[in-house]
């Protein structure tokens, strides 16, 4: 589901960055100038490389970590129906982050390191789910606004240079599309039911809509890496743009199903045609990046604890798979 | 942490008889059969293939994109291989 602009700098300058030629630099812009995917193999920038890593490593913690607030309400899922959706999204989550590792593999570095790296707290996952899932509304107003931020964001990424990303993305965008409208649907419901419900409903979306919109990532002016990523093709559109865009769509859709969207500044722009909106409390955003979000030391500690515990799996399964290879081959 | 990962596989699907399997992506299992539900668990919950198959990354022999241009070249100059390469004299027919 989400990537975000988590855009931090590396700071281990690798050598191998410095024998590049400006000839190779600039035949390889030229390849990503005439819209040619770059595949695993070919020649590619180091910072090309590293940056793509970060990402995709960062989208496909965000796609494991982003499973525990929904999960949280699996068992409490108000029927039969809703509780085998829950499921079924919660297990597009997992695949969408296989999906993704697999494609971070092709760039040359491990799954362990990636898991590590997330383990250790050192990459970053999307801040919104340091959020908690405090009632069932949660789980429509974030398949809704969150996964509806994620598409936005991702319908760009399809088109991304780097083929075994854009082709991860394709697979996910194909997903994401029921995991919106389940959360919709959800919402749909409440608002249509009893006060009660209806207020539940009102009370998620004045929770989660100021997350969601931090999801695009800093404005424009303060996103540092933006402006080389759009060269190369790994970004389409600025944070900015895209975040625009999610307002724009997302305001009907608010209307629609009655509730009051949390920004007294929000007003239609006739002559833009635009929604203009309020200032996002970016000081929020960097506090939960930093990891004093709500919930921050809450997930990453399960999913430390779930890795601890699948330990003996994996390594049984591991002398499993060797002892019948050994079979096989005597 | 494990200090060994499981081997890694890719994974090809057929999407219906009639065509060919075709890459679908990479997933890792410490077995074939856990390679075979593992590809059909990620790759395949949406009835997306009739027929997997899954190979060990390590065993797939790949051209090396660096040396491509030379590689393919021998193609490159036989025009006459393509059907457009011949004229065809006006009135004749079904060539």
């Amino acid at each position: 589901m989400y990537t975000q602009g988590l855009d931090q700098k590396d700071k281990s300058a690798p050598k191998r960055e410095q024998l590049e030629t400006p000839e190779q630099l600039e035949a390889f812009q030229a390849r990503i100038d005439a819209e040619e995917k770059i595949e695993a193999k070919d020649w590619m920038p180091e910072a090309y490389r590293r940056t793509l890593i970060r990402q995709i490593s960062q989208h496909a913690h965000s796609e494991i970590i982003g499973m525990q607030p929904e999960g949280n309400w699996l068992t409490r899922a108000p029927t039969l129906k809703r509780k085998a959706i829950l499921l079924a999204k919660i297990q597009d989550e997992a695949g969408h982050g296989l999906y993704l590792y697999s494609a971070g593999e092709t760039l040359g570095v491990s799954r362990d390191q990636m898991v590590a790296g997330l383990l250790s707290g050192k990459a970053k996952y999307s801040s919104i789910f340091n959020y908690p899932t405090l009632t069932w509304a949660d789980i429509g107003a974030i398949g809704w606004l969150v996964d509806g931020a994620a598409i936005m964001n991702q319908i760009p990424l399809c088109r991304c240079s780097y083929g075994p990303y854009a082709r991860a993305m394709v697979r996910i965008c194909k997903e994401e599309s029921f995991h919106q409208r389940q959360g919709f649907d959800i919402l749909r419901v409440l608002c249509a039911g009893t006060a009660g419900q209806k207020a539940m409903a009102q009370d998620a979306l004045n929770r989660w809509w100021w997350p969601s919109l931090m999801m695009f990532g800093p404005n424009d002016a303060d996103s540092k890496h933006s402006a080389q990523s759009m060269a190369w093709k790994i970004k389409r559109f600025s944070n900015d743009e895209l975040r625009q865009k999610f307002v724009d769509v997302t305001v009907p859709q608010a209307e629609f199903l009655g509730l009051q969207v949390p920004d007294d500044d929000l007003v239609f722009d006739q002559e833009s045609g635009h929604y203009r909106f309020g200032e996002i409390d970016w000081q929020e955003f960097i506090e939960v990046i930093k990891g004093n979000g709500p919930c921050n030391r809450q997930r990453l500690g399960k999913r430390r604890k779930a890795h601890d515990d699948g330990e003996w799996v994996r390594e049984a399964a591991r002398a499993y798979g060797e002892k019948q290879a050994a079979k096989a081959a005597a | 942490m494990s200090n060994k990962e499981w081997p890694l596989y890719e994974v090809f699907i057929r999407s219906k008889s009639g065509l060919s399997h075709r890459h679908a992506g990479s997933i890792h299992a410490a077995d074939d059969q856990m390679a075979l539900d593992h590809a059909r668990d990620t790759y395949t919950r949406r009835s997306e293939g009739v027929s997997i198959w899954v190979v060990r990354s390590s065993q797939i022999v790949a051209s090396d994109p660096a040396e491509s241009a030379a590689f393919f070249e021998p193609a490159e100059d036989k025009i006459y291989r393509h059907p457009t390469f011949y004229e065809i004299p006006e009135g004749v027919e079904n060539l």
